[in-house]
């Protein structure tokens, strides 16, 4: 009897469940906190960085950070082999991780939502042939092709956005299109295109508003993809181009170092992971909330 | 059956024949690679001899049936930089990559189908809630940090195995705990859900109340029918591994395709790239079209439909 009156009482009050489902997971609290202090200290860099990220000093290289007894509070994480504050490289950093991150997933977003939502709504031959195309795509070994293209065209930020956008939308068109499937098959979709609603409209007042949840929740799954791809890309020195201070970047060039200065390494790696740990629990965290049902 | 073998055999052929071209037109994003292949300080007239030598002046559609033709011959080209046979290199270094991509998967599923199998006996346990720890942090562990960690901690420290290098087996051992854990967690989550439905299926009750062992129950009935996607998504990630094995090849030094192809890309080998992904590619299309087979074979919904 409590739990048919909880019942009721969860469906009277909506938007109440929504918030006490957020703070009730965990998951989602950690990921929110985490990608939110991110967002801010990227938005904030030039304000809260304590030196400018690209100035070297070579009297002070390879200061360590602070914890070491040789560190000093004046470089909190140290300095690098050319003497640039670690801690500024540091937040700057994480604005080139989100800038590629989201870049790249709203390009991807775009080519899969539109190629996923069409093969779901039309079918027959357009389904056939996106279903074809995220086959091909799939075939190809993202790491070696976005490496060469890279390589051919030249390292920017510009081109690693625009190469993992290209690359990235498999999932998008995959979840999209059987999102698509699901819905088109529903009454009110049956409805509309019965009362001589354009397709255009169709798609936009029907389908699209019951297809983004999902949208959202592989978008920050490729968001955090496409970061972890960049720092992949940097590291192998075929992604952003030094001084930037991508984290991927700043792993392989502490890298020689690591034996003795393994802080180089150890610090923009566990800002890396942190960031693309806390945007997983988040897209994990709103799969959850949306759509319990698809927990498993 | 065979209508559907066929049927898929076509597929993977033509998939194979959009991702050659992809491969080919790829490496004519720029402008000249006579330019790229000859360097900044050649002459003009250097220029123009590569480009004859290599054909690089015909229409890049005949430059491309023709480069089909041999490649379906078996015969990719020069290496720009080895000045030996891409087939021959390729081939060379492929067996290292084949052996760390098997030892890599093996570790995988012995990782994760256990693990998964644990979780799904006991949903929301406490091996539940480890299964699923370890597969949201292997997500986000970037697999290039995890290897370098590996050797600070491993090599250096513990001083247990070797850095790089592809000699003994003990050179293995990293990068295919490196490989392997990245596979891993996609496959742990596939057989917990997968063990989970079919737990809850009439049949199992029934081999339950027919009074089994409940071992034979968990594994002669559930987890020969849960591990049937689990398969196929096993194959999918063997064939991801090959492009993977670039980035652990690299910091290892596993003298493998992976390695190889780092190597071809930073000194603008472009036949050798050409090569490696059409190589890459071909594996996975035929891995997934044995995958599908297999899955058609066992479960019949799917040649049906």
């Amino acid at each position: 009897m409590a739990e048919v009156l909880s019942k009721t009482q969860e469906i009277q009050s909506g938007g109440s469940v929504f918030w006490s489902r957020i703070l009730g997971h965990q998951g989602v609290l950690i990921g929110v906190t985490i990608v939110a202090a991110v967002i801010l200290i990227a938005l904030s860099a030039p304000l809260i960085a304590p030196h400018d990220p690209y100035h070297q000093d070579l009297m002070n290289r390879l200061v360590p950070p602070v914890w070491d007894a040789r560190g000093s509070w004046e470089h909190i994480f140290g300095t690098d082999h050319l003497g640039r504050d670690y801690l500024s490289r540091l937040i700057y950093g994480a604005r080139i991780s989100l800038l590629i991150g989201i870049g790249a997933a709203l390009i991807s977003g775009l080519i899969g939502t539109f190629l996923g939502v069409a093969a779901g709504y039309f079918g027959g031959r357009v389904d056939m042939v996106v279903t074809f195309l995220i086959t091909v795509r799939l075939s190809m070994p993202v790491v070696l092709v976005a490496l060469a293209v890279v390589a051919i065209v030249g390292g920017s930020l510009q081109v690693v956005i625009t190469v993992l956008g290209l690359l990235l939308w498999d999932r998008f068109a995959v979840v999209m299109r059987s999102s698509t499937l699901q819905i088109r098959s529903m009454d009110y979709v049956a409805a509309a295109e019965a009362v001589g609603c354009s397709t255009t409209r169709v798609l936009m007042t029907e389908i699209m508003p019951n297809v983004v949840n999902n949208l959202i929740v592989i978008a920050t799954l490729e968001i955090a993809h496409a970061i972890i791809l960049e720092a992949a890309l940097s590291f192998l020195g075929l992604g952003v181009q030094p001084p930037l201070p991508s984290w991927g970047l700043m792993v392989s060039e502490g890298k020689d170092m690591m034996l003795f200065e393994p802080w180089l390494i150890t610090i923009p790696g566990v800002a890396l992971f942190l960031l693309v740990l806390a945007i997983n629990l988040l897209g994990d965290g709103a799969r959850d909330i949306t759509a319990p049902e698809n927990r498993n | 059956m065979l209508y559907y073998t066929l049927k898929r055999l076509a597929l993977a052929a033509l998939v194979a024949l959009t991702v050659s071209f992809i491969s080919f037109g790829l490496l004519y994003l720029s402008s000249d690679p006579a330019i790229a292949m000859a360097g900044e300080t050649a002459s003009d007239a250097d220029i123009e001899a590569i480009r004859q030598l290599y054909g690089f002046d015909r229409p890049i559609l005949v430059q491309y049936f023709d480069w089909l033709q041999r490649a379906a011959a078996g015969d990719l080209g020069k290496s720009y930089y080895f000045r030996t046979d891409v087939s021959a290199l390729i081939g060379e270094r492929l067996p290292t990559t084949m052996t760390l991509g098997v030892c890599a998967i093996t570790f995988a599923i012995l990782l994760s189908v256990p693990l998964g199998v644990a979780a799904a006996i006991r949903p929301n346990s406490f091996i539940d809630r480890i299964a699923l720890f370890l597969s949201v942090m292997g997500q986000a562990l970037p697999s290039f940090w995890f290897a370098l960690m590996l050797i600070i901690f491993l090599s250096v420290s513990l001083r247990l195995l070797p850095t790089s290098g592809s000699d003994t087996w003990l050179h293995f051992v990293m990068p295919t705990v490196v490989l392997g854990y990245y596979a891993a967690p996609a496959i742990m989550r596939l057989t917990r859900t997968g063990m989970l439905e079919v737990l809850s299926t009439d049949y199992i009750r029934t081999a339950r109340a027919k009074g089994l062992r409940p071992w034979v129950v968990l594994f002669k009935h559930a987890l020969r029918n849960a591990v049937i996607p689990v398969v196929s998504l096993a194959a999918v990630q063997f064939g991801f591994m090959l492009g993977g094995s670039i980035v652990v090849e690299t910091i290892f030094a596993l003298h493998g395709a992976g390695f190889l192809a780092w190597e071809s890309i930073t000194r603008n080998d472009l036949p050798t790239v050409q090569g490696l992904i059409l190589v890459f590619s071909l594996f996975y299309i035929v891995l997934t079209f044995f995958a599908d087979l297999l899955n058609a074979w066992l479960d019949p919904r799917i040649r049906i439909n």
